[in-house]
């Protein structure tokens, strides 16, 4: 685990730069991770980090699929949206775990 | 006259009928377990049967073995649950009324929700080995196999056995050796995940064995569809990965009824409390094993320790009492690595597989997160403790059902 400054604010990370702490989140780390991540945000980018944030408080493990299931996005607009994996990119800047198997 | 009704017999449902017979009356209380089939299949060896490792009668015996004397088998479909009218309704339209209601009816593979995974090629160069039909055709087509591109496929999370497509790769790279044709199969293993190993400890200690074993990896693959007409699968981003073999686990969904009941999430799994296994559809509904949405893997040593928590519980329910929050998510597996060879993994929902010595602390004789032929035995050896003692409900000695840290090399998971 590492600490990162996001918008002046230290929060706890993954070594690979998933935050480890939600509770930590503002919109305004989200938009420094974006950044990082090379994406500028819109209010569609919003929409779907909150749809995940849901999700993971909820502890549903969430696949692209179900993302473009969700309502919120299609997986098609998903990619746009997040180019070259969508749901590793998403889930970093909306501050959630990076989606993992058992081992 | 009170009626406990649990939905299927595979192996959750068997356990909790085994354990709550022994727990509650007969005098006050009836069970009663339905299933329309009349197999009970040893999952785990469906990773053996495409291999010739296991013969199809070492997997399957008959449900009604299982269910013990006092327990009321129902052989027939489920319709829907009645939450409101607690109530269960089968397919011949029989009522069935309960006090307490345990579903068990597991996951499947929905092969279906892929586009062009069903065809003329499903289990002709199309196979998944999750199911018996799946693992005996594959064993067929694999006897006559003469080599070419052999794709591994994870459709998407979550799945029953995480470890089993994995397996499934070191397993082939073993066999072609042994039929000395290794050197005609191209073996490449297809995750949606970001590598075949995604937590910390398990990169660090396992990443060598694909390597060695020189399986490719196409990580972070989101599959749209299969061509089947061009041996292709293809991936949202527009990736596209060519077979002469398709090995896939398609995606898995708990079952139909669940929909036709009204709850579950957008895969038929059940909502349930992770730590108390009863449902947030109603106090009087459980579930467990792999049909609850709870984050633990799908196995079936999770619902071994499952299975002892929630006969807990249950008698805590009947008692009036509040239901303890012990399930922490424990799992273990074997993994099989090849050339007689397995892991062993012991984890739970805060703590990731580590190196370390189980089930005595310090002892063993079984190695964590380390390639032993011990495990491997170890593993052959669960075929007789799921038969004779597991599905049985009987305790496994030294192995709780809340994980234990002791053994373990946890400070190094820390730093």
């Amino acid at each position: 685990m590492t600490e990162r400054t996001y918008a002046g604010v230290c929060v706890k990370c993954s070594d690979q730069g998933y935050m480890e702490e939600l509770n930590e989140w503002t919109k305004d780390i989200g938009a420094h991770i974006a950044e990082e991540e090379g994406i500028e945000m819109t209010d569609k980018h919003w929409e779907v980090i909150d749809y995940l944030q849901t999700q993971c408080r909820n502890e549903v493990p969430l696949t692209i699929r179900r993302v473009g299931k969700s309502g919120v996005t299609t997986i098609k607009e998903f990619y746009q949206l997040f180019p070259e994996g969508p749901l590793k990119k998403s889930s970093r800047i909306a501050g959630i775990p990076k989606p993992v198997s058992c081992i | 006259m009170k009626n406990i009704l649990i939905l299927g017999a595979g192996t959750s449902g068997t356990m909790m009928a085994n354990h709550l017979r022994s727990k509650l009356s007969k005098n006050d209380w009836n069970i009663s377990i339905v299933d329309k089939d009349e197999t009970h299949y040893y999952q785990p060896g469906f990773l053996f049967l495409p291999f010739d490792i296991y013969k199809s009668k070492q997997v399957k015996k008959s449900i009604d073995k299982f269910i013990p004397k006092g327990v009321n088998l129902i052989r027939d479909s489920i319709n829907k649950i009645d939450k409101e009218n607690d109530k269960v309704i089968l397919k011949d339209g029989t009522e069935l009324n309960y006090d307490i209601l345990i579903i068990a009816t597991g996951t499947e593979i929905a092969p279906q929700e892929i586009d062009g995974m069903l065809g003329d090629h499903w289990h002709k160069n199309v196979f998944d080995f999750y199911t018996f039909k799946g693992a005996k055709n594959l064993r067929n087509k694999l006897r006559k196999w003469e080599g070419g591109k052999l794709v591994v496929h994870i459709s998407e999370m979550p799945i029953k056995c995480p470890v089993a497509p994995l397996e499934f790769a070191f397993l082939a790279d073993s066999y072609f050796i042994n039929k000395d044709m290794r050197d005609k199969v191209d073996i490449t293993y297809v995750t949606p995940m970001d590598g075949a190993f995604t937590k910390p400890k398990a990169s660090k200690e396992l990443s060598y064995l694909l390597e060695e074993k020189n399986i490719k990896i196409v990580s972070n693959f989101n599959i749209e569809s299969v061509d089947g007409d061009n041996k292709k699968i293809i991936d949202y981003g527009g990736k596209e990965v060519e077979y002469d073999l398709l090995v896939t686990v398609p995606t898995n969904m708990g079952d139909e009824m669940i929909e036709r009941s009204g709850f579950g999430d957008d895969l038929n799994y059940v909502p349930t409390n992770k730590a108390t296994l009863q449902t947030t559809v109603k106090d009087n509904i459980f579930a467990i094993g792999d049909a609850t949405n709870i984050p633990a893997s799908k196995a079936g040593s999770v619902a071994h320790f499952e299975a002892e928590i929630l006969t807990e519980n249950i008698l805590r329910f009947i008692d009036n009492k509040p239901l303890k929050e012990t399930f922490d998510g424990h799992a273990n597996c074997f993994i099989e690595t090849g050339h007689g060879k397995a892991l062993l993994i012991d984890f739970n929902y805060t703590h990731e597989p580590v190196t370390g010595s189980f089930p005595l602390p310090g002892i063993g004789p079984l190695k964590l997160l380390k390639e032993t032929h011990m495990n491997h035995m170890g593993k052959l050896a669960f075929r007789w403790i799921y038969w004779n003692m597991l599905i049985k409900g009987k305790h496994i000695p030294f192995v709780s059902s809340t994980m234990s840290e002791a053994g373990k090399d946890l400070e190094e998971e820390l730093a």
